[in-house]
């Protein structure tokens, strides 16, 4: 069961070829079995799954069910989920019960899906590597002594060695898009906006955006369907229809026109991952689009912007981490002072404490505006530039990282290797467009991601063109060895 | 731009981060590193460019002035450090 995708595992549920329950214990003795390899669950939530997944038969036999009723996804642990741990990959919130459930969450229960667990990640969504996290890295089931990426790492691990064949992630600076492209699976950054943000722990708020993981487009569909809408309670939710992303995931090819940014093929990029791309492009040709060379001047602005919005951002969000109403206090506060400091410093990693500091560096009088507001500027110039493109062309399409999975603890001494993991994936959350990435080939025996970037609330028309690429490719269907 | 063990110290107190005497000189180091990627930023000229808060210009939408949450207090309270009495609990304040 555990090689189906979601829409052959719906159909399957439908059929009676077996209940919810037999389905959800299959995918628990999985990560049971397996899941010490790769450390990429920090709480699996046996008894619950068991719970929804009878409830979730109900509804099967009723016919009441929906295309997730009954489907076991896990959630990246940044979502708050009612009565279960919700750590955000941090000592922090290492006994913190979320006391609600964040709309991501909620919309999925309302769909019936099955709560599998809740998956390792960079702490609070800061990395590139999956390192950050308190509970230790996740390793990539493609090679086991390399990273899956970050943030989201454990979302994208957990599916690429089929222990559920979906889940969620967020993305603020490339934390869906990369870990889907060094572990060879599908994921989708929507439109800034289009997934409400409620109850999902707060990085940097202009930027952060939740979305699916999956081991297809036509998974992705699903999951985006059910995770799409306006949310009165995410004051940056925006109310746009939300289409049937299924509905157009046939349609042809011909007489698309890709923009091919010459600055992703330039400085920095791996000359094999290169080759895997210039290969998945041919075969786009193949099928009838048609590539546009284009340039998108201010890339190399791009990394530097993001390290002044996203600290900035995230050095007042995460003020809220105080030792007073909930997360972690340290022992023995003298005073006020001491408790907050002592609290965050012992709650916090090295990585967060480095973002937090930069924020409020930037943020700290007199500085304002040689740091923030140049930074807004810079990201204005970053989004003309994708303006200007889609003037001319459907979709932008290049690597979605430089390299492919790196070995653990190449990176983790020097911070600005790491930021630069993500060259081609920040300018498209500073511009708030919706981005995916999808297997397009191997490097050195690791997964390629091919990125695809789309106009805002395009998302239909990514999954689209990433499944129409899926019809003829069998990338994504490639198994890592030991994970069969 | 290169900062220096006071600049670090300063700025962990304004972030109230408590940072152990021996970390300070990598922080002080990775943050100036961090600062010099940063002013790469000062390669283009924007005196003329609009700053861009959020990425479709959508304004803060508004919603009438009325309570909507429903008093959660003893649910929140049960994850709290310390609660007494219905009220969380700190280090004295006032002497």
């Amino acid at each position: 069961m555990h090689n189906k995708t979601i829409a052959q595992l719906a159909a399957g549920l439908r059929a009676g070829e077996y209940s919810s329950q037999e389905l959800t214990r299959a995918i628990l003795d999985r990560i049971a079995r397996l899941d010490g390899r790769l450390n990429s669950f920090i709480t699996v939530s046996d008894e619950l799954a068991l719970e929804q997944a009878r409830l979730a038969d109900q509804r099967l036999a009723a016919g009441e069910a929906g295309p997730l009723t009954g489907i076991p996804v896990a959630q990246k642990d940044i979502f708050c989920s009612d009565g279960v741990l919700t750590t955000c990959g941090s000592r922090m919130l290492e006994n913190f019960v979320a006391p609600y459930d964040a709309t991501v969450v909620e919309r999925f229960n309302a769909a019936g899906a099955v709560l599998a667990g809740k998956t390792n990640m960079d702490e609070f969504a800061m990395g590139s590597s999956n390192e950050t996290s308190y509970y230790d890295p996740v390793r990539n089931p493609w090679n086991t002594d390399t990273v899956p990426g970050g943030s989201s790492g454990g979302s994208a691990a957990a599916v690429a060695a089929r222990l559920v064949p979906g889940s969620t992630g967020t993305d603020t600076g490339g934390s869906i898009r990369q870990p889907a492209a060094l572990c060879g699976i599908t994921g989708l950054k929507p439109t800034y906006g289009r997934v409400s943000r409620y109850g999902m722990i707060a990085f940097a708020s202009s930027l952060d955006q939740a979305g699916p993981l999956a081991r297809s487009a036509e998974d992705a569909a699903i999951l985006l369907g059910a995770m799409a809408g306006f949310d009165e309670r995410d004051s940056t939710s925006i109310e746009h229809p939300v289409p049937d992303y299924t509905a157009t995931l046939a349609n042809d090819l011909k007489g698309l026109k890709v923009g091919l940014p010459r600055e992703y093929f330039s400085v920095g990029l791996d000359s094999e991952v290169g080759k895997a791309v210039e290969a998945a492009i041919d075969e786009y040709k193949r099928i009838g689009v048609e590539m546009v060379d284009i340039s998108l001047p201010n890339t190399h602005l791009a990394v530097p912007a993001y390290y002044v919005v996203a600290p900035a951002e995230c050095s007042s969000n995460l003020s809220r981490f105080d030792g007073v109403r909930f997360g972690h206090r340290c022992d023995n506060p003298k005073d006020l002072e001491d408790l907050y400091k002592r609290s965050r410093g012992e709650g916090f990693g090295p990585e967060v404490k480095r973002r937090i500091m930069i924020g409020t560096y930037a943020l700290s009088a007199g500085y304002y505006d040689a740091y923030y507001l140049k930074a807004q500027k810079v990201r204005r110039l970053i989004s003309d530039d994708f303006r200007q493109a889609f003037e001319q062309v459907d979709v932008i399409m290049g690597p979605t990282s430089p390299s492919v999975a790196f070995k653990l603890g190449e990176r983790t001494d020097d911070p600005i290797t790491m930021y630069l993991s993500d060259i081609y994936t920040i300018a498209v959350n500073l511009a708030g467009l919706p981005g995916m990435s999808i297997p397009a080939g191997f490097a050195n025996q690791l997964p390629v991601g091919l990125q695809i970037i789309g106009n805002y609330f395009d998302e239909a028309r990514l999954l689209n063109v990433a499944h129409q690429f899926q019809q003829v490719t069998d990338y994504h269907q490639q198994i890592p060895v030991g994970f069969e | 731009m290169s900062l220096d063990k006071t600049d670090v110290n300063k700025i962990a107190h304004l972030a109230r981060l408590d940072i152990a005497a021996p970390d300070i000189d990598v922080y002080a180091s990775n943050l100036s590193s961090i600062l010099d990627l940063v002013a790469q930023m000062n390669s283009v000229d924007t005196d003329a460019v609009t700053p861009m808060a959020h990425p479709t210009d959508a304004v803060q939408r508004l919603r009438e002035d009325k309570v909507t949450a429903v008093d959660q207090r003893e649910k929140f309270q049960a994850i709290a450090p310390q609660v007494d009495a219905g009220l969380y609990l700190v280090p004295k304040v006032i002497e």
